[in-house]
């Protein structure tokens, strides 16, 4: 243990622990920027700095470590001094235009500045042209430099987190900067548009791309039939940015508020996740049989999942060679869009090229992928717009809707109906344990061994988790795999995705399936979600999810009735010709640099 | 009372005989080395300072089998070119020096960062080098060094940002703790020194710490290499005895019209003519790693220091804000007082923004901008206005 003292109070803690923790513990709150929880300690913002009595200058207190008989000032005039001088020196190089930046009041800079009242603009401005300093090039991400405060928040998480580099920082003194590769266009560069920089980023230097005027448009225009679908992250997370808790699932009040705003249809991105397992599972069940029983060797095992279009960037740049593992399944969006001018319009008797389809993703990459040219088998565009959680927030906000105080409300049907193991797409692990609930049910007609079907080996928070399931007692179809050992892997967060991916080029891996999601805790923690996240709030929206699924009638996708319908009226057979022509995709291969 | 003459020292260049320093160093216990090398107060020749015994010793009790010596000789600071000097006249007793310090830490492997734009010594050093390995050898003395190459930025010249350098990623300061001694280069336990500080330990081995003591004052030990040029008749690289006040060096290095002193290089103090006789040039007064730079009169000290601004707003890695934003805003803000555009009070504002960068800084490249900045505008006021 080691003793200090902070503001002249005296406390005790662990080797180790920073000064910022031990004030913390003190309740002083030494402010930060530079600093997130989920990243390596940067210590170049220097907004935290503090006085070490008898030390030559101040200490970075988030890079600090206390010692015995430390005595630290968090408050003397040549800190508030020094601190008033950095936020100034921050703003001079800002584009500080704030009543028209996307990030106004919610940006981490600008509460900083008002908390310090620096507002006498001492220095002079740096900024010439910061017209010429954004790059709306990329789908899914906006890049303003001229907003940004070389935190470095976004190189780590890219680096550390993704393990894609795409961000990085070039150049030196006045003109060092946040770039990309030979400072390309962020349309081709390998970023795979998974928006964990945006999460972090403390100002608006990176923003979603976002199409909330889009889609009142289209709501406001009386043509048009406005379908929109719901991700099963956005449920847990959407109360966070409209005055929840976190670990609060609203999802009941989302679909009214989606209903008040003017959405015709409100309907479930779960529905389609179902749908994925049936589809994915099918695949999976082939697969294995092609390989096992008929021997083939153009069929690759093992085959990975295909919901996260982050991933699927990023195993298009880094592993091309094993796009054929990839499930040829769309994502539960796509899927979605798909069903939703066919199906859908079919049913309800509308004109598909009237329905514009809207989705509301805790995901940034689903503005990219909904713009693939892939993605437009139904004859029209798939999903026209993607809103984040966070645009659907602020949607809240603009129709003035007492969100809290909204009554409960169903979804719409058909297309709105779910069951629990869709629910769980949101976290890590979640469509794995989806797949195994009813691929195990399908092969030997039992449930799987898992008390109250929760699986659990698959679930939690590290980075990459391995699981296998022993099958027995298959019924006569799928004799072939008795006494199969199920090899499964689930990873989140694309630095565990290349772990995973490298013990499977070397070929010691053994696996027959694979869940990948970009982000780290899966959906959850997706590149669209309310600001801020890290361990702490990922964990609660877990909890929510899994609740949610407990909470459910039906907990397996094949039992879902709307699924059992779809095929019935519409898709036929899993895996049909329809199926396929609506639902599957393809991949390519795309350039590392 | 005409003063005594500034003292001339014959030890950097002498022609002591590295392999009787090194039989000698390999008979005597690490311990023993240390403290030969605490006893002679000698302090690093890098700038900053640092008592090197204390250094070795610190080193000397981290546990680790594996632990580094490397030798700064990225030689950046405007106006020192002693290291270059070093390098190609007693290039021995650099290795010699590494190997001792090696000896005194528990170090088998060395590294020497060689400034870029010195690539051109490097085929000599490297036969010089293969040489001094088989001396070793002969020796039995396990011992093995090796080059690494700069490229030009002046930052890596810092410790922690050469060893990242080294380390193959782009040159940027560490946060500090650890120290070097604890964690430096690929995490392990290592001791940097300049050139010329790892020469000065094989001669105080090969004199003794007494020799060495005897000469300089109580704070600035020894005797040191200086890099002389400017308004001077005489340019070039003197071995001085430390102690003396800028006043004697004038009398010696100047023109006659001497109007300032840039002790320390850019990163160091402007010494004005009325402050010659009170200054010290030591640790005690103005330190310096070497640059010496005379200007008379005919010189404009804006100039001066918008040439210094210039070269921080360029060499300031960038990644810390009271740096990379308040050297551009020293810079500019110079500019527009200059112009006429900015009240001549701004430059108020500018000290005290020095000020923080001095103290708020990651390193020594911000927290040392302000020196030059606040004396040059403290004293020569009226030429950074009018
Ligand atoms: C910006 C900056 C540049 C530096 N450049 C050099 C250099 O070129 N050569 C050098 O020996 N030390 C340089 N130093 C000092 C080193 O960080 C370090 O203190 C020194 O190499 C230690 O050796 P010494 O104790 O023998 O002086 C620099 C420091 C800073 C902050
Ligand atoms: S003080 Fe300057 S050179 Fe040093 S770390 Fe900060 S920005 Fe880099």
């Amino acid at each position: 243990m080691i003793n200090l003292t902070i503001n002249g109070l005296e406390l005790e803690v662990d080797k180790g622990t920073t000064i910022l923790e031990a004030a913390k513990k003190l309740n002083f709150r030494i402010p930060t920027l530079c600093h997130h929880q989920d990243l390596c300690v940067a210590g170049n913002c220097r907004v935290c700095v503090v006085e070490q009595v008898g030390n030559r200058t101040l200490v970075a207190a988030c890079a600090t470590p206390v010692t015995e008989g430390m005595e630290i000032n968090t408050n003397s005039l040549s800190v508030r001094t020094s601190r008033k001088h950095i936020i100034e020196l921050l703003l001079s190089e800002h584009n500080a235009d704030c009543t028209k930046c996307y990030k106004n009041g919610e940006c981490e800079l600008q509460s900083l500045a008002n908390e310090y009242s620096v507002g006498d603009h001492i220095f002079l401005d740096l900024i010439v042209d910061h017209k010429s300093m954004i790059d709306m090039s990329s789908a899914s991400i906006i890049k303003d430099d001229s907003k940004c405060i070389r935190c470095l928040r976004c190189v780590r998480t890219c680096e550390e987190l993704q393990g894609v580099h795409a961000l990085a920082v070039a150049n030196k003194g006045s003109e060092q900067k946040i770039s990309s590769f030979f400072d390309k266009p962020w349309r081709e560069v390998i970023c795979t548009n998974c928006g964990q920089c945006i999460n972090r980023c403390p100002t608006g230097a990176l923003v979603e791309r976002n199409n909330i005027e889009d889609v009142w448009n289209a709501i406001l225009d009386p043509e048009k039939h406005v379908v929109v679908q719901t991700a099963p992250a956005v449920r847990v997370s959407l109360g966070e940015a409209l005055g929840f808790e976190a670990g609060h699932t609203v999802t009941g009040k989302m679909v009214s508020a989606l209903k008040r705003i003017g959405f015709d249809s409100v309907l479930d991105t779960d529905f389609t996740a179902d749908l994925t397992i049936i589809e994915e599972g099918t695949e999976l069940l082939t697969r294995l049989k092609d390989v096992l029983v008929n021997k083939r060797d153009d069929v690759a095992l093992p085959l990975t999942t295909s919901c996260s279009p982050g991933w699927i960037k990023f195993i298009e740049h880094i592993y091309p060679d094993f796009l054929k593992n990839v499930s040829t399944c769309k994502s539960p969006q796509q899927m979605f869009g798909a069903l939703a001018k066919t199906y859908f319009a079919q049913k309800r008797k509308i004109d598909p090229k009237n329905i514009v389809s809207v989705s509301i993703m805790p995901c940034t990459a689903k503005k990219f992928e909904a713009n693939r040219p892939e993605m437009r088998s139904s004859g029209f565009k798939d999903v026209d717009f993607v809103l984040t959680t966070r645009e659907l927030a602020r949607m809240v906000r603009q129709a003035g809707i007492d969100f809290m105080r909204l009554e409960d409300v169903n979804y719409d049907s058909i297309m709105g109906e779910s069951s629990g193991a869709s629910v769980i797409f949101g976290a890590t692990g979640g469509v794995m344990e989806a797949a195994l609930r009813t691929a195990y049910e399908i092969v030997t007609g039992r449930e799987v061994p898992f008390k109250n079907l929760n699986i659990i080996p698959v679930r939690g928070m590290k980075g990459v988790k391995e699981a296998s399931i022993k099958i027995d007692g298959c019924t006569d179809e799928w004799k072939f795999l008795e006494g199969v050992e199920l090899k499964c892997a689930v990873a989140h967060g694309l630095v565990n995705a290349r772990e995973v991916m490298e013990k499977v080029k070397k070929g010691d891996a053994g696996y027959h399936f694979i869940e990948i999601m970009a982000c780290p805790g899966g959906c959850l923690g997706g590149g669209g979600q309310p600001i801020p996240t890290n361990s702490k709030i990922r964990a609660k929206r877990a909890r929510a999810i899994y609740d949610e699924d407990m909470g459910k009638p039906i907990r397996k996708s094949h039992e879902n009735p709307e699924i059992i319908q779809v095929y019935k009226d519409f898709l036929g057979t899993p895996n049909s010709h329809k199926s396929h022509e609506l639902l599957h995709t393809h991949y390519k291969e795309r350039n590392r640099y | 009372m005409k003063a005594q003459k500034i003292k001339r020292v014959d030890l950097i260049f002498d022609s002591t005989s590295t392999k009787e320093v090194l039989v000698k160093a390999i008979k005597m216990k690490p311990e023993e080395i240390i403290q030969e090398v605490l006893d002679s107060g000698l302090r690093g020749r890098g700038g900053a300072g640092f008592p090197t015994g204390l250094k070795w010793k610190y080193a000397a009790s981290e546990k680790g089998a594996v632990k580094y010596i490397v030798c700064n000789a990225d030689e950046g600071e405007p106006g020192t070119f002693k290291d270059r000097q070093i390098l190609e006249d007693a290039p021995r007793k650099v290795y010699a020096g590494m190997a001792i310090a090696g000896r005194a830490i528990g170090a088998k492997q060395g590294y020497i960062y060689l400034r870029g734009e010195y690539r051109y010594l490097l085929f000599k050093l490297m036969e010089e080098l293969v040489f001094f390995h088989s001396r070793l050898k002969e020796l039995g003395y396990d011992f093995n060094i090796q080059f690494r190459m700069g490229s030009g930025a002046y930052i890596c010249g810092e410790e922690s940002a050469l060893f990242e350098s080294i380390e193959g990623r782009r040159g940027e300061p560490r946060n500090k703790p650890p120290f070097p001694t604890v964690s430096g280069l690929f995490g392990k336990p290592t001791v940097i020194n300049n050139v010329e500080t790892l020469v000065y330990t094989v001669e105080i081995l090969d004199h003794g710490a007494k020799h060495f003591k005897e000469m300089g004052t109580s704070d600035s030990r020894g005797s040191k290499v200086f890099s002389i040029s400017g308004d001077t008749p005489k340019p070039g690289i003197y071995e001085l005895e430390l102690g003396m006040t800028v006043e004697r060096f004038v009398e010696e290095f100047g023109d006659g019209d001497t109007k300032a002193v840039q002790v320390g290089g850019a990163s160091g103090f402007c010494v004005p003519r009325k402050k010659f006789r009170e200054t010290i040039i030591g640790f005690e007064g103005v330190p310096t790693g070497g640059s010496m730079i005379l200007f008379n009169s005919s010189r404009s000290m804006y100039n001066l220091l918008h040439n210094y601004l210039d070269f921080f707003d360029e060499e300031s890695c960038g990644q810390c804000a009271p740096c990379r934003v308040g050297c551009q805003q020293l810079l500019q803000g110079v500019v527009s007082v200059k112009a006429g555009e900015k009240d001549s009070r701004y430059l108020d504002e500018l000290v005290k923004l020095a000020k923080t960068m001095k103290i708020a800084s990651k390193c020594g490249l911000g927290q040392s901008v302000g020196n030059a900045f606040r004396t040059i505008v403290e004293h020569f006021r009226e030429e950074i206005i009018y």
